[in-house]
């Protein structure tokens, strides 16, 4: 009987929060789902039951395109955030030796994230450009005597662009998990002779892995839902699934919109399974 | 009520084409003379306390969302006037799925024509509309001159008309109740930067010469970006239309298939969306030729590089907006809204339309709020006699210049194209999504 209390009045208590979900993350997504088998034409959707959204999606050739294109930029993302994110981080949590100092160079990186990040992706576009900044540096530095053409509306400037907007993401959950570490095993490892990259290596790396799996989760998904810095930074020509969604969603597309997010959930789901697979961070939190 | 339109509609008939801002304003005058006619036995002040406080919303394309209008509207007509900006996607969108945000919508025709039949909006009756007969007749029934040819594509007169007041069936001669009125219009062609180009560009096919290599652009909106591509792969000889405003699926595909070659072969810079990016492309100098509208010439321009609206022999690819009632609107609200809309027809809108380098529906009333010099410029080909300011007092020309592809006649006489969406619509979006990813 007390039990039974129990269970209820823990029922009710979780009741609030998943109610949030259901009516924020559950329902929408369910329509999402049925939204993605109905039909349309140039103004309305027409509620149905086809599986022609999904074979088109599925079967093109520009999909998979679109898919790789964007799984690049989302590797490229990952790969410069994390050396970025992993540096920087070990910067403020080991060399830095005061809580003082630690914090006002932390705020130093939060500086640029109080600007919005469309301003922020912007600004690289005169710097970048054919007559921009960098180029007319390097022409008049002689070291140049063409303006650089892949800076600006390339892959290289999506990168660019994600890597400076997504940094701090890795950096946040990495500091977090470094300055979890007890510092007596850094100094361990230096008395038992280990050098040190040795140190880094098999003790700091994998002792900061939740944070490195938080940081890789967050810049991963955003990258790969990611439209508006591909569609700026390179001019428009290249495109991203994000990007796709969002120009279906323009021509009132809504059902062949729907389809391409239920795939890229599925897809993204499965790469954050897989990152947690490798790190369990339940265990480490 | 209908006394109330009975008196607005008096007040109108006053040659000036302002008396409104009198009846509005000032409304015993307006009373007596409406009185003078017999019109009226009503209480027409009443109404005219009660419309300063209609807030009318309206969305549209930035093109012709222009705060000065809103504002003039507040002095003549004494209503609110709220504008939101958006670009033609959002516009089609918001038109279709949220039909209770706006008031007035103020669309293009080939969205019109997708966007109608939704049966969120509805049909003006132009017997209501004192200007009506001004307007040109380009949207009445295709033809500019008795002797000029309809254009291929969503020419406006095509959607402009349903059958009734209840009917979402365009019809296809001109009937008492109205899609649209149409507000704005012009030809596009390319812009291009005569100091970068050390040559005479005559054709769209010009787009793809490999000299431009790495300097060209085209404009990333599906349904107008494949007119362009239209216009440029037909120059060429690499594809013929039946018509290019509504095209087979074989030659979309051929189309796209010429337009991914050169984007492989790194013809294009960049691919612009909207009009502020066409502007940036063309004022650094990323790109030397590209699709363009008449306005972001006029921007580069006036930022002091040279840049020419270059007419080419195969003719222009038109557009046209106009401005439709909401299906919720009733009552006064109905009432203000057509106020407005025959207001934007009267002349003081066209004029300023007009100085920005687009086209007003109904030229003869813009003619008086034009001095002879403008008029002589815009409309007449002629060449400027002082210099020619933008509607907020900006020197756009200076004396002596003469407009990009002459006068209304020669440039709107030379459509070979009107925007429109296509029965492959879906196939074209696709297949365009397949040249952004290419």
């Amino acid at each position: 009987m007390a039990s039974d209390t129990s269970k209820r009045s823990s029922y009710f208590l979780i009741s609030p929060m998943a109610l949030i979900f259901a009516v924020f993350l559950v329902i929408p997504l369910l329509t999402i789902v049925v939204v993605s088998f109905w039909d349309y034409d140039e103004y309305r959707i027409l509620p149905d039951f086809i599986f022609e959204n999904y074979e088109y999606l599925l079967g093109s050739s520009v999909t998979w395109s679109i898919y790789l294109n964007t799984l690049k930029y989302a590797v490229l993302t990952w790969f410069f955030t994390l050396v970025i994110g992993f540096t920087v981080a070990y910067f403020l949590a080991f060399h830095v030796r005061s809580l003082t100092w630690q914090i006002v160079f932390f705020m130093l990186c939060t500086i640029p994230f109080w600007t919005s990040n469309i301003i922020r992706m912007i600004s690289w576009i005169p710097f970048l450009g054919r007559n921009g900044l960098l180029n007319s540096a390097l022409i008049n530095l002689g070291i140049v005597d063409q303006p650089l053409e892949f800076l600006l509306f390339s892959d290289f400037a999506v990168v660019l662009a994600d890597v400076h907007l997504y940094a701090l993401f890795m950096v946040v959950p990495i500091f977090n998990s470094m300055m979890r570490i007890d510092r007596s095993l850094v100094e361990a490892a230096r008395d038992a002779g280990a050098s040190g990259f040795e140190t880094l290596k098999s003790v700091i790396v994998p002792l900061s892995k939740p944070g490195i799996a938080i940081g890789s989760i967050f810049v991963i998904t955003v990258v790969m839902g990611d439209f508006i810095t591909v569609r700026l930074m390179s001019g428009g020509q290249s495109a991203s699934v994000g990007l796709q969604i969002s120009n279906e969603i323009g021509l009132l597309q809504y059902p062949a919109a729907a389809a391409s997010a239920v795939v890229l959930l599925i897809t993204v789901l499965l790469i954050v399974t897989a990152l947690l697979r490798l790190v369990d961070i339940r265990k480490e939190l | 009520m209908t006394i109330e339109k009975k008196v607005s509609k008096t007040s109108i008939e006053t040659e000036t084409g302002v008396s409104r801002r009198g009846f509005v304003k000032g409304a015993a005058a307006v009373t007596g003379a409406a009185i003078g006619s017999g019109a009226i036995t009503g209480f027409p002040t009443i109404w005219a306390q009660n419309i300063k406080n209609v807030t009318l919303r309206q969305f549209g394309t930035g093109v012709s969302n222009i705060n000065a209008v809103a504002d003039k509207v507040k002095e003549d007509l004494g209503f609110t006037l709220q504008m939101t900006a958006l670009d033609s996607d959002a516009v089609a969108q918001r038109a279709v799925t949220q039909p209770n945000s706006f008031d007035i919508a103020d669309i293009e025709y080939w969205i019109c024509k997708k966007v109608f039949p939704a049966g969120t909006m509805q049909p003006m009756d132009t017997t209501k509309l004192k200007n009506y007969q001004y307007i040109s007749k380009l949207f009445i029934d295709g033809k500019l001159t008795p002797d000029s040819e309809i254009a291929q594509g969503t020419a406006p007169h095509t959607v402009g008309f349903v059958e009734g007041a209840d009917s979402v069936e365009f019809a296809s001669a001109p009937t008492q109740w109205m899609t649209l009125i149409p507000t704005i219009y012009n030809a596009d062609t390319l812009g291009i930067r005569p100091d970068l180009i050390d040559r005479e560009i005559t054709s769209w096919a010009d787009l793809l010469d490999p000299a431009f290599k790495g300097k060209a652009s085209i404009l990333n909106i599906p349904s107008i970006g494949i007119m362009d591509a239209a216009m440029v792969c037909e120059a060429m000889g690499e594809v013929t239309y039946g018509d290019k405003g509504n095209m087979t699926q074989e030659e979309i595909d051929k189309t796209i298939a010429v337009m991914i070659d050169a984007k492989k072969a790194g013809q294009f810079r960049a691919f612009w969306k909207s009009f502020d990016e066409s502007v940036n492309l063309m004022a650094s100098g990323e790109v030397v030729i590209q699709s363009m509208w008449s306005p972001a010439v006029a921007a580069v321009r006036s930022k002091g590089i040279a840049c020419k609206y270059q007419p080419l022999k195969e003719g222009y690819r038109a557009w046209g907006g106009g401005i439709g009632l909401a299906k919720h609107l009733s009552g006064l609200e109905l009432e203000a809204a057509y106020e407005y809309i025959d207001w934007y027809l009267s002349g003081w809108v066209g004029a300023y339309l007009n100085r920005q380098g687009y086209y007003s529906a109904a030229p003869e009333t813009a003619k008086k709020f034009m001095s002879e010099d403008e008029w002589g410029f815009w409309m007449e080909g002629k060449a400027a006699e002082g210099d020619i300011l933008s509607p907020d007092g900006k020197v756009m020309e200076k004396a002596g210049a003469v407009r990009d592809g002459g006068s209304y006649e020669e440039r709107m006489g030379s459509v070979a194209c009107w925007n429109s969406v296509m029965d492959e619509n879906k196939h074209m979006v696709r297949k365009w999504n397949e040249f952004i990813a290419a």
